[in-house]
């Protein structure tokens, strides 16, 4: 064992890990609080003393993914044989089930709307980004600067001419339109984050390939992009993260057809105000694909969130 | 004449430079992988931009499409500054901005030096920490709304239990000298790990040769960080601030779903206000003028910033 002194102490190390996993704590006490009210009935999630041992339901479930009418008491006590389970369960709150909410298609818009655009921004970025790194672009490093101040502006900003341009192409509430706005948006970190890593890939394996008679483009797609393909599927899922928790844009040019859930989410309401155990459902079913690519991404995190800025 | 050796040498070399590689043009290829990118990035952003300013100086409004659009000039710009509730606003900003870096920057940065004495676990502790941030803020925002209760929510209940104050007597966006703290707190539980990461590639950049080289002049620990870890990290803080700062310039979602710009106007950012003026009141041309002038303050306070960066970089 090589000696050091920069290896910390044990006492400091466990000074360390215990003031770590304190803030960590704290940090997910919300987080769980989301997860638990999905799981509770709409009596539990607004007791007082909040309430950490509970008895589990998937009402909040059944609420976020239905629309429900009240029964008659004298309909209510009506004995229905085959019922499914989710229909009994409403039905001994009084109510019956009469639709399906707009939910699942909001998480489908987010779906569709949030690969799509993650889809041209990578396809776009890779090209421009290879090109960037590889080839004498005429005015390149105005060019980079100009795609990294596009990101400056305020989504509200250009949300009033995009508003405008959007209707006269009759692009307004559509998913073409919402895809091509956050592939703009997107794009911008797309060219930069894999300009980065196309910059890292020595150029002498190209020339060897061009050597052996590949044409550019094979050299490219045979040699460069496989190299280049943890990074840029790390950069995917940050335009998709993106794509997938906006909420200003989608706010102000959808209104129906192509809206996504974050606008959505906040307003599933109840009787007398939030449902909230359907919010957390709703919440926690939309959370989830973030975390599960958040856990798989953590060796990639650095990179992505400084922007490329820390490589030396 | 026999041929001469440079011509022999010529001939025998990889045609890796030569200006004709088979297939297109190195020169084409580059037009036919940047273009679509410029293309875009000018219809959805700069298009949009330059409108925009051309709105700025007119008093269109978007909901009478039929009313003549008359060129006005300066005035919206003047009503803009001259208008009081603008500076009130640009006050909550700035109050948000500050608390939010200060608290951030500070949190963030102790705890990128305490993962960074490498305890067992630190990696899945980091992976927990980093989460609020990948999460949609308007929806966080909303959520938080619940917690704020003052009757139910888990925060005055745990404030409540610690303090021994009574939960249901205060509201964190219910009053007007709790709600810029409301949003304060909530930011910074979601962003702080953003600037703890920025921290981490910082420390990890530091090499280790330079605190060894401090030891053997017996330089204390304490003499160490202030010597070598902070200067070393400051451009990293630097940036960290940077990217901080213009997206909570831009802040719009997370504090529209949690106080929705209130009580009064105490939690209205300037985008909440311009998004009131654009989308509720529907003054096209003057909240254009209001557009350019966040840009151009965001953008010409970025450029003196970086102009710094660069300087504490260069040292």
């Amino acid at each position: 064992m090589s000696f050091s002194v920069t290896e910390p102490s044990l006492r400091q190390k466990w000074f360390a890990g215990v003031m770590v996993v304190g803030y960590a704590l704290i940090t997910m006490l919300p987080l769980l609080w989301i997860v638990a009210t999905g799981f509770k009935s709409s009596a539990d999630s607004i007791a007082y003393p909040p309430k950490i041992l509970f008895e589990p339901t998937v009402e909040g479930y059944v609420n976020v993914f239905t629309t429900q009418t009240r029964l008659s008491t004298q309909l209510a006590s009506e004995p229905r044989e085959n019922l499914p389970w989710y229909e009994q369960l409403v039905r001994e709150k009084g109510n019956t089930i009469v639709g399906q909410s707009r939910y699942t298609e909001r998480f489908f818009n987010s779906v569709i709307i949030g690969f799509g655009s993650t889809f041209f921004a990578i396809v776009l970025g890779t090209a421009a980004a290879y090109a960037f790194s590889r080839f004498k672009v005429p005015l390149k490093d105005d060019l980079l600067f100009f795609i990294l101040s596009t990101r400056m502006m305020p989504p509200i900003a250009v949300a009033i001419p995009i508003f405008l341009m959007f209707r006269n192409l009759g692009l307004n509430d559509t998913h073409a339109g919402m895809i091509l706005l956050y592939t703009a948006i997107n794009l911008s970190l797309a060219v930069w984050l894999i300009n980065g890593f196309i910059d890292e890939i020595p150029i002498e394996y190209e020339e060897a390939a061009l050597i052996d008679g590949y044409t550019r483009f094979q050299a490219f797609y045979k040699v460069v992009l496989p190299q280049a393909a943890t990074g840029i599927a790390s950069t995917a899922i940050f335009c998709l993260i993106f794509s997938w928790n906006e909420y200003a844009l989608a706010v102000l040019l959808t209104s129906g057809t192509a809206q996504t859930a974050p606008p959505f989410i906040p307003t599933i309401i109840g009787v007398g105000g939030q449902d909230w155990p359907a919010v957390a459902a709703g919440a926690t079913i939309f959370l989830v694909p973030v975390m599960v690519f958040t856990i798989l991404l953590r060796k990639h995190l650095l990179r992505g969130i400084t922007f490329g800025a820390v490589r030396k | 004449m026999s041929e001469s050796f440079i011509d022999r040498a010529a001939r025998a070399a990889p045609p890796v430079f030569a200006q004709k590689v088979k297939g297109l043009s190195d020169r084409a290829i580059a037009w036919i992988f940047v273009a679509p990118t410029i293309f875009i990035l000018l219809a959805i952003n700069i298009f949009p931009l330059i409108w925009t300013i051309y709105l700025s100086f007119t008093n269109f409004r978007v909901n009478r499409p039929n009313n003549p659009v008359e060129w006005v000039g300066l005035q919206n710009y003047q009503r803009i500054l001259g208008d009081a509730d603008v500076w009130i606003t640009m006050q909550a900003t700035a109050h948000f901005l500050i608390w939010t870096i200060v608290c951030q920057v500070l949190i963030g940065f102790t705890l990128a030096y305490l993962i960074n004495k490498k305890f067992r676990g630190n990696d899945l502790w980091t992976t927990i920490i980093v989460l609020p941030m990948m999460l949609s803020p308007a929806v966080v925002g909303n959520f938080w709304t619940f917690l704020y209760q003052p009757q139910i929510g888990l925060f005055n209940y745990i404030v409540g239990s610690v303090t021994g104050a009574d939960p249901s007597s205060f509201s964190m966006i219910g009053e007007v000298s709790l709600a810029p703290w409301a949003i304060v707190i909530v930011d910074t539980w979601m962003w702080t790990p953003f600037v703890m990461l920025i921290c981490l590639a910082g420390l990890r950049s530091i090499p280790e040769s330079i605190y060894e080289a401090a030891e053997c002049d017996r330089a204390s620990k304490w003499r160490q960080f202030w010597t070598i870890t902070i200067p070393m990290i400051l451009p990293f803080l630097m940036l960290a601030v940077l990217f901080r700062g213009i997206e909570n310039f831009k802040m719009f979602d997370l504090v529209v779903q949690l106080t929705g710009g209130g009580p009064g106007n105490t939690t209205t950012l300037t985008s909440i206000d311009l998004k009131r003026e654009a989308f509720e009141k529907w003054r096209t041309g003057y909240s254009s003028a209001y557009a350019v002038i966040l840009f151009v303050t965001v953008f010409g306070l970025a450029s003196i910033y970086v102009k710094a960066l660069n300087k504490v970089k260069q040292r």
